[in-house]
């Protein structure tokens, strides 16, 4: 069912995210403008760049948290609403207070349900199944009753995968979710998200400042940096030249098995260490 | 106190018309904190719950005052204080200091007013402490259509509310309104506090409205089980207590406050235990 359902949305034309002429700005300052971006079903970008460049700012736009100051918007075929039933999402790993009663599985199942009204006992069948399946599919059953707070990062964050997909989005908005994980986990949850995409072709947003542990998935890029942009596929967009055209200074980007490591000028380049915390200026 | 398993006293104290409408009174606030209870344990209000209360102790002081209806004043100051709270974010950082700030102006006021009334020393104590006598047909009346109100409007919101308690961020980006249900959700709490002010009085609300839930949250995560069990700790602790109170004569709140602290003990050294084992 799932293939049947991603095969008819990979052939149509319609694009999963679509910005045109998009332009976000706080008063004088302004983030991105001009962006112009169709993600199609099942294709998995990639958006990076500095702190402060509007990353988080882009998806609470496509939340439908936040207002573009100009140019139009569309995901998962309607304009960006609170609460599209079609758009996945999965926030930053952040430590839920272990005081609170709540398991795995309902954390979950209020991915599959928690925005209805009702107490929802006629559908508490189907319910259980589709958050089982997705358990499963994330490898999380085994902890499945035990309480969140209890769990590790890495558990937690495969439990918001698991809370993400029991919808079935179309599109999946991902805010940094690799973030304080370590390598492993680092690789479990994004070939999570990874294999999900390829199997409901869905379209994957992916918002992080570390792009290596989602290169070899990536398909394109958007890389934002002080109002400036660019946009292609990795091999493109991550080079010296175009890196160091958008920082407007002396870039070196540097492969080495694989990954792709940025040296420059200034120490805020970003790609490594966690300092999230500097873009909740943007908010 | 020495008349405390004086059971002849108490079984003929249980005849009284006025006990089983305390009774009665009791079991509904029981019902309508423990279903409350968990969510308000898991949005961390507890201090707003203490501070609505003591404002419905204003509220009723002022009510007592001007000869109004002592319950009615109880309900409106709590609804006031629940909608002034409510509106504040309960992330913004001087969310405690502010409930501290207008809890003590209304406590302030409360005891003003209550100097104020030259009325029975009684009724003033009452409030404090609560009482059982007085639980008339009005007020048993007022509590039941509270009650209904408060259980239909949880039963309709609680998927959302519960998604917003848990996992707000989430909750927000699938479209929940989480700042309304806030609003609502602290009225709800507001008026289930002013109803049992009446009974356990306001300076022991928060042993039936947070103690039973926290003492359920130690010993289950599942929202459901911890749901049942607040619901039953909440019913033992305030029946149980106005019974026990019965013969000795006491304040019914201080074997309320009593029975629900010793089974918070009790699941606390459970959870220890638990975690212990694991």
């Amino acid at each position: 069912m799932i293939e049947l359902n991603g095969a008819s949305q990979m052939t149509s034309s319609t694009p999963a995210v679509s910005l045109a002429g998009a332009r976000l700005a706080y008063g004088d300052r302004v983030l991105w403008d001009g962006l112009d971006l169709d993600v199609a079903p099942g294709e998995f970008v990639a958006v990076l760049g500095p702190n402060g460049s509007g990353k988080t700012s882009l998806m609470r736009v496509l939340l439908g948290q936040q207002k573009l100051t100009a140019g139009t918007v569309r995901i998962a075929g309607a304009a960006p609403g609170r609460g599209n039933r079609s758009i996945g999402y999965i926030p930053q790993q952040k430590a839920i207070d272990p005081t609170v009663a709540v398991r795995g599985r309902d954390l979950v199942g209020l991915g599959y349900d928690g925005h209805r009204w009702g107490l929802g006992f006629s559908d508490m069948r189907e319910r259980r199944r589709q958050v089982d399946r997705v358990l499963e599919a994330v490898g999380a059953t085994g902890y499945a009753n035990r309480p969140v707070g209890l769990l590790s990062g890495g558990e937690q964050q495969r439990l918001r995968v698991a809370q993400a997909l029991v919808g079935d989005p179309t599109v999946l908005l991902c805010d940094e979710p690799l973030l304080s994980l370590d390598l492993a986990h680092q690789r479990a949850v994004s070939a999570l998200i990874d294999a999900h995409r390829r199997e409901s072709g869905s379209a994957v947003l992916f918002v992080t400042h570390e792009i290596n542990p989602v290169l070899p998935l990536v398909d394109r890029v958007v890389y934002l940096v002080d109002g400036r942009f660019r946009v292609g596929p990795p091999e493109q967009v991550m080079t010296s030249a175009t890196l160091s055209e958008l920082y407007g200074t002396e870039i070196a980007v540097v492969r080495v098995r694989g990954q792709i490591h940025i040296v420059g000028a200034h120490s805020d380049l970003c790609e490594d260490g966690s300092h999230h915390a500097d873009e909740l200026v943007e908010h | 106190m020495s008349n405390l398993f004086d059971f002849a006293l108490t079984a003929k104290l249980l005849g009284l018309p006025f006990v089983v409408s305390a009774l009665v009174v009791a079991a509904v606030l029981g019902l309508l904190a423990g279903v409350l209870g968990p969510l308000i344990v898991s949005r961390n209000m507890a201090f707003s719950v203490h501070g609505t209360s003591e404002l419905a102790l204003t509220g009723g002081a002022g009510a007592l005052l001007l000869g109004w209806d002592v319950g009615n004043g109880a309900l409106a100051g709590a609804v006031v204080a629940a909608l002034v709270l409510g509106l504040l974010s309960r992330r913004s950082a001087d969310y405690d200091s502010v409930i501290g700030v207008v809890l003590a102006f209304g406590l302030g006021l409360g005891v003003l007013m209550l100097w104020l009334y030259k009325g029975r020393a009684a009724n003033k104590f009452g409030l404090l402490t609560g009482q059982i006598v007085g639980q008339d047909f009005a007020s048993v009346a007022l509590l039941s259509v509270c009650a209904v109100v408060v259980l239909g409007l949880l039963a309709f919101l609680y998927r959302p509310l519960l998604f917003a308690s848990v996992d707000p961020e989430v909750a927000k980006a699938r479209g929940v309104p989480t700042t309304a249900l806030a609003i609502v959700f602290a009225v709800m709490v507001g008026a289930a506090t002013a109803l049992g002010v009446r009974t356990v009085g306001s300076l022991l609300v928060l042993s039936l409205m947070v103690t039973p839930a926290a003492a359920a949250c130690r010993i289950t995560a599942s929202p459901l089980k911890a749901t049942l069990l607040a619901i039953a700790f909440a019913e033992v602790s305030a029946v149980g207590g106005i019974v026990l109170s019965l013969a000795p004569g006491t304040p019914v709140s201080a074997f309320v406050t009593a029975i629900s602290f010793l089974i918070y003990l009790v699941c606390w050294a459970v959870s220890r235990v638990r975690r212990r084992v694991a």
